[in-house]
């Protein structure tokens, strides 16, 4: 599990990488967080791309960082997710708080 | 039952041993020659039942988790996670999406519903130690299976 993140032209990109699940939730809610609390920027991108698995642990961190997201008035979008976890968050109604982008 | 192949794993429920379960069940599952997609499925519903364990069923102190797999000549995979934890309370509520007992922890109360949409049939059941008997299957599309018996089988 990894997290890692640039910003450019004002919007953060975080990119999870690895796998996402209860013994790596911590790790990842942690390095978002500390990316969130550093870095300036008017957007995130959470880009999925590396992400090689996620169950519904998953969905609490994004949740979690969504709600951080919300009370600053920073949209916050998902993309590249994998087949599998783009089924997750159809499921779980994700993508009306976090869009979906390509 | 008629099952071709069966495996028993059991493991302390560490959290790391999440990735172990999910991956050593859908190892066993190739020998069906699943699609990708039929194993991720798998894989991802094992990952709830087990991290259910984790999480709920041994809140305090470690315990252990048993996955038992077996294997159909009609390419069905029956799959079972028991744990012998705190149980649940209220069985029906447990299942319901959204539902959880650890809101304060980020958690989005999906484990069974993402398991009913992953799985063709999910279980649950209290086991007569008072824990927590998940019983789920699947049946693989048509595809020809590999090969089981070998020539010395």
């Amino acid at each position: 599990m990894q997290v890692n993140a640039k910003v450019y032209m004002d919007t953060l990109y975080l990119s999870i990488a690895g796998e996402l699940d209860e013994h790596t939730a911590h790790y990842a809610r942690s390095a978002m967080d500390n990316q969130l609390d550093s870095a300036e920027f008017k957007q995130v991108i959470i880009d999925l791309s590396k992400l090689d698995f996620m169950d519904s642990t998953g969905i609490g961190v994004l949740i979690g960082r969504y709600k951080k997201l919300k009370q600053r008035n920073t949209p916050v979008f998902i993309s590249n997710p994998s087949a599998q976890a783009d089924k997750i968050f159809k499921m779980t109604a994700l993508y009306d708080v976090m869009p979906k982008i390509n | 039952m008629n099952y071709i192949n069966e495996m028993t794993l059991q493991f302390d429920s560490h959290s790391i041993n999440e990735g172990f379960a999910r991956s050593a069940v859908a190892a066993f599952c190739v020998q069906l020659n699943p699609t990708l997609d039929e194993i991720t499925d798998i894989k991802t519903a094992v990952s709830e039942a087990v991290t259910n364990c984790v999480v709920h069923a041994y809140p305090k102190s470690k315990g252990k988790i048993t996955v038992w797999v077996g294997l159909k000549k009609t390419r069905e995979i029956d799959i079972k996670v028991i744990d012998n934890g705190v149980g649940i309370a209220d069985l029906q509520r447990a299942r319901e999406p959204f539902f959880t007992t650890k809101p304060d922890e980020e958690r989005a109360g999906m484990g069974f519903t993402v398991m009913e949409s992953f799985m063709d049939t999910v279980n649950l059941e209290r086991n007569e130690n008072g824990g927590i008997v998940v019983e789920m299957s699947k049946s693989l599309g048509r595809r020809k299976a590999m090969a089981v018996g070998g020539e010395n089988d």
